[in-house]
């Protein structure tokens, strides 16, 4: 093993913020997805377990994980439908069913996952980026997961769905208004039921990957609350899929941090360190939120920045 | 009669008039509650498993005898807290989730002023433990009411990412400065001396002085939600902040305020535990009862005094997961399923209100 001394610390923080990155990019380009069309989905954490239990389950039934990925992204986007049709009858509050359906999410996944937490599921395969170098500490750095990629590539085409495409034209105005979009014969009910779908897919597959890849098994602390972090990321993205992207790199490396810290041997506050993303979260937050107006490049119809 | 404008005093109208909205608090819920467990049966029979016996073993574990109920209302103190910790934010308009971390620095704040005041007189000790975990419990919430109010940052998440916070915060100090070094395989803190232990209420169960304590926070909290002026102008903001502003009425501070104190009781809810049931501080703080007082709060629909009944039947529900899980071979989720289900049937019931006919004053009329 050649000695890089110190320079492991940066080298497993980028390894650690690609690997620890990956589910907060599925979960907030989901959430920025359905903020975007003007409701919030704060139930993605539900989902996202329940997409960790499905993708387990499935990949081990199946033997194949790929498999998994696809039964998390659909048992997700049937949460995101559910959310989806409540939030649509008048004088129900989509925070409140968010908290609702963050606890039945996690209800059912702990439920129906109780089986499977000690079985073996066959894992997301890595795609050794590292080839190029004899450091082994490069090579492990740059194991990186195709979803990572598909993730990235995911942004991008968002980005252009929202700039572009018609689909993002109608997203967004149902997102800005309520009543133009009405007006030019859109149905917003019809629009936020899928776009919550689609976002609730989008945080199955950031589940998957949890349990399929990295930590790369099912028990019932698999989340710790990327999901939720995930909401508070897109505010501080500014609703842009882009940002989105570099924001869950941020993140991962802030809960990287602790883990590469103790590679090294620095073992003292490790709860401290287990923090820093929560922490980091916060701080974001406070910085980029204002008292007296609307944030800048909020959809108008959000409940949260109302 | 045919002619209503007319006729308002001959007819009882007026009692009408203040009871039917009462009664509308009172039936959608419990029809909601009801109906959440019909469906909730409904998953249990899709898993092969009959509901009645479901409810049965309910009744039997939290309900039927004494020893049952003792096993219920030893468990009601902190979700009567933590239920408060969530309405009374609520009915200023926010959103305030994150209970669990008061709860867990509280129950750490009285832990360890109780260490250092080993051999003091309870009269002395307990007040000083009390005070310190309402105030830890009280600032953490109020600051949530304060970034809300100054800053303008989302309560519901800051709520939840401090509740992160504040349980990594109190792992760090239980393993680190705090711990008994005696704690081998549970980090704790020091073990609180005899005399500054809380003990059970002399009532024939053993059911210890926080019970008493959570209905008085209730009470105090409906007194001065529904019966105080500081109360009604917390509602005026809550229903309309604009409309509270332009009567000058003091938001932040109101905000802030009521956040802190739900926050206060979220501290007391780690103060009991603490004192009453762990005797030091450890990770076994963290059980939750942070997130079913969320469900406590809304199925109570943020009203202190419905949180009372609430926070009972959901104890009863808690006490009774063990027996469940022996009797019927179901995984301890189970319970978590049905909170999730009715907590959703009890949101989806708010479409109701003003809209049964039955509850409107003109439905009666015609009648009369």
């Amino acid at each position: 093993m050649t000695d890089i001394g110190l320079w492991g610390v940066p080298l497993a923080i980028l390894g650690g913020a690609i690997r620890v990155s990956t589910p907060f990019l599925f979960v907030s380009l989901g959430e920025c997805l359905t903020e975007r069309s003007g409701r919030i989905n704060l139930g993605l954490e539900g989902t996202l377990v329940f997409g960790a239990m499905t993708g387990y389950a499935v990949a081990y039934q199946s033997g194949s994980p790929w498999l998994g990925v696809l039964a998390a992204a659909l048992a997700g986007a049937l949460f995101g439908l559910f959310h989806g049709w409540i939030c649509k009858f008048r004088g129900v509050n989509d925070i409140a069913i968010g908290i609702a359906m963050m606890l039945l999410g996690m209800g059912l996944a702990f439920y129906f996952g109780k089986p499977y937490i000690q079985l073996v599921a066959p894992d997301l395969p890595a795609i050794p980026l590292g080839w190029w170098s004899s450091v082994p500490q490069i090579q492990a750095a740059l194991q990186v997961n195709a979803l990572f990629i598909i993730g990235g590539l995911l942004a991008l085409a968002l980005h252009w769905m929202f700039r572009a495409t018609r689909i993002g034209l109608t997203i967004r105005v149902v997102g800005d208004s309520t009543d133009a979009a009405r007006a030019i014969g859109l149905n917003p009910d019809t629009v936020r039921l899928l776009a919550t779908a689609a976002g609730g897919a989008l945080a199955g597959i950031g589940g998957a990957y949890l349990s399929l890849y990295y930590p790369g098994s099912w028990n019932e602390g698999i989340s710790s609350g990327q999901g939720l972090m995930a909401v508070a990321l897109v505010i501080f993205a500014r609703w842009n899929p882009i940002n989105c992207f570099w924001a869950a790199l941020l993140f991962g490396g802030a809960g990287a941090l602790g883990p590469a810290l103790q590679s090294v041997g620095v073992t003292q506050g490790y709860y401290l360190f287990f923090a820093a993303p929560y922490v980091l979260t916060l701080a974001l937050l406070i910085l980029t939120s204002s008292p007296d107006k609307a944030l800048h490049g909020a959809p108008g119809e959000l409940s949260i920045t109302k | 009669m045919s002619d209503a404008a007319t006729a308002p005093l001959s007819s009882p109208k007026p009692a009408m008039a203040k009871w039917l909205p009462r009664l509308e608090a009172v039936a959608i819920p419990l029809a909601a509650l009801i109906c959440g467990l019909a469906v909730f049966s409904l998953f249990l029979l899709t898993q092969g498993k009959s509901p009645i016996e479901f409810y049965a073993l309910i009744y039997k574990a939290g309900f039927s005898t004494a020893f049952s109920w003792q096993n219920t209302l030893s468990r009601v103190a902190p979700l009567l807290f933590a239920g408060l910790c969530v309405a009374l934010p609520a009915r200023l308009g926010l959103v305030v989730i994150g209970g669990e971390g008061a709860i867990a620095l509280g129950g750490l704040a009285a832990a360890v002023l109780g260490a250092g005041l080993t051999g003091t007189s309870p009269v002395v000790g307990l007040p000083v433990m009390f005070a310190g975990a309402a105030l830890v419990g009280g600032a953490w919430i109020g600051s949530v009411g304060w970034l809300r109010i100054r800053r303008g940052v989302n309560e519901t998440i800051a709520s939840l990412l401090m509740a992160y916070i504040a349980i990594a915060l109190m792992n760090h100090l239980v393993e680190g400065p705090f711990r008994d070094p005696a704690s081998l395989n549970k980090p704790s803190t020091a073990p609180l001396a005899d005399a500054l232990r809380v003990g059970d209420m002399p009532v024939g169960v053993e059911v210890h002085w926080g019970f008493a304590f959570g209905v008085l926070a209730c009470v105090i909290s409906w007194l001065l939600m529904d019966r105080t002026t500081l109360g009604f102008a917390a509602r005026i903001a809550g229903d309309n902040i604009r409309a509270a502003q332009v009567q000058g009425l003091p938001v932040g501070k109101l905000v802030i305020g009521f956040t802190a104190l739900g926050g206060a009781f979220a501290g007391l809810a780690g103060f009991f535990e603490v004192t009453a049931i762990h005797g030091s501080a450890n990770a076994s703080l963290v059980a939750g009862y942070g997130y079913t007082g969320i469900l406590v709060a809304f199925l109570a629909r943020h009203n202190p005094l419905a949180i009372i009944p609430v926070a009972v039947l959901l104890a009863g529900f808690e006490a009774s997961s063990g027996l469940i899980q022996r009797r019927m071979d179901l995984p301890d989720a189970t319970i978590l399923v049905m909170e999730g289900i009715v907590f959703v049937v009890i949101l989806l019931s708010e479409t109701l209100y003003g809209r049964l006919p039955i509850f409107a004053l003109r439905f009666w009329e015609a009648r009369t």
